[in-house]
């Protein structure tokens, strides 16, 4: 055990699970409004445990869509992880399966920015750290959407405390972060165009998988220039 | 309120969740599939963070009021400079500034 890990994985998540409380209290709320009760919306966040397409989720069931229609909507909105799991890999091949197993359950946005964030800096990701990250985000958000199913109705607007400006402003930090890799500007700006027009065409939530795809696919096209240093290192682990 | 479990509603959320579940394993399961990553791909996974983060807070910029583009902006000015969480305080207080004394 590594004190030393966990108390830099706590920091680190309770940042998050600051910025993303009112989220949570927001999901409880509307999930109540919609005829969840408050054991299936502590299952939800116990499970599903991906806020964006929980309300996704929430909002169709209030719609009485068919079951797999609601499922396959989350999957979709869901479908970056595949990515992020995919990029995350190759920083955690000194996990056992039991730890990878675990270590995927719990890989949300902010989860797969810090650990990249983090191994890029050229530390170690240990199981340790990465679990303490994860537990101080996981157990605020059961915690808070509990919070707001019970208590919805009393909580009142978000934004005259401005915590609806939280999460933009810690993901805008995390990819502000990013700007020395290789093809940032080029790749921000195709994922900033990609999810306006995603947004303004096809609406929320598809903006992120269709932004996300304009960068990715402007980074595999351009040019190939590895950066010195970095190639030698993921050699060794592919 | 009702505290019982719909057995529907639970079966639907059990779903999701294997759903998601398989979206979080599924890239780590196709690429241990490979024996290696050709170049085109690696940069592309390489863009994956800066790429997604940047939707994630691109529509609150482009449809959000004044109030919200000017926190986000003064938020990346001092990001440039300052930690995370400094960041966060001053994109903050500046949104607090801009909705409760400018009425924005």
């Amino acid at each position: 055990m590594n004190r030393n890990e966990i108390v830099e994985g706590l920091k680190g998540g309770a940042v998050v699970a600051l910025s993303s409380a009112s989220f949570a209290v927001l999901f409880g709320a509307v999930a109540v409004d919609n005829g969840l009760n408050l054991p299936e919306v502590a299952l939800m966040s116990a499970t599903v445990y991906a806020g964006a397409s929980q309300l996704v989720g929430i909002e169709l069931f209030g719609q009485h869509v068919a079951a797999w229609l609601v499922v396959l909507s989350i999957f979709a909105v869901n479908f970056r992880h595949v990515l992020y799991s995919a990029a995350l890999t190759r920083y955690l091949t000194h996990f056992s399966l039991g730890q990878k197993l675990l270590a995927f359950f719990v890989l949300i946005d902010p989860q797969f920015a810090e650990t990249v964030r983090r191994a890029e800096s050229g530390k170690t990701i240990t199981l340790e750290w990465y679990l303490a990250f994860a537990a101080t985000i996981y157990v605020p958000w059961l915690t808070f959407s509990i919070v707001g199913a019970a208590f919805g109705a009393m909580i009142g607007d978000p934004r005259v405390w401005a915590i609806d400006v939280l999460l933009p402003l810690y993901f805008l930090g995390i990819v502000v972060g990013f700007r020395r890799k290789p093809n940032f500007y080029p790749v921000v700006l195709a994922s900033f165009i990609g999810s306006i027009l995603g947004y303004q065409l096809v609406g929320s939530p598809w903006h992120v998988s269709i932004g996300a795809a304009f960068g990715v696919l402007v980074a595999a096209l351009l040019p190939l220039s590895p950066p010195p240093g970095t190639k030698t290192a993921k050699a060794g682990h592919s | 309120m009702n505290f019982a479990l719909d057995p529907a509603t639970a079966w639907l959320i059990i779903a999701a969740a294997a759903a998601t579940y398989l979206t979080r394993i599924g890239g780590y399961v196709l690429i241990t599939r490979m024996s290696s990553i050709p170049p085109r791909l690696e940069a592309a996974l390489n863009a994956v963070p800066a790429a997604v983060l940047t939707t994630l807070c691109a529509p609150a910029f482009f449809n959000g009021g004044l109030d919200i583009k000017i926190a986000m902006l003064v938020a990346l000015v001092v990001s440039l400079k300052y930690p995370g969480l400094i960041m966060l305080a001053a994109g903050w207080a500046t949104a607090m500034l801009c909705r409760h004394a400018f009425g924005l």
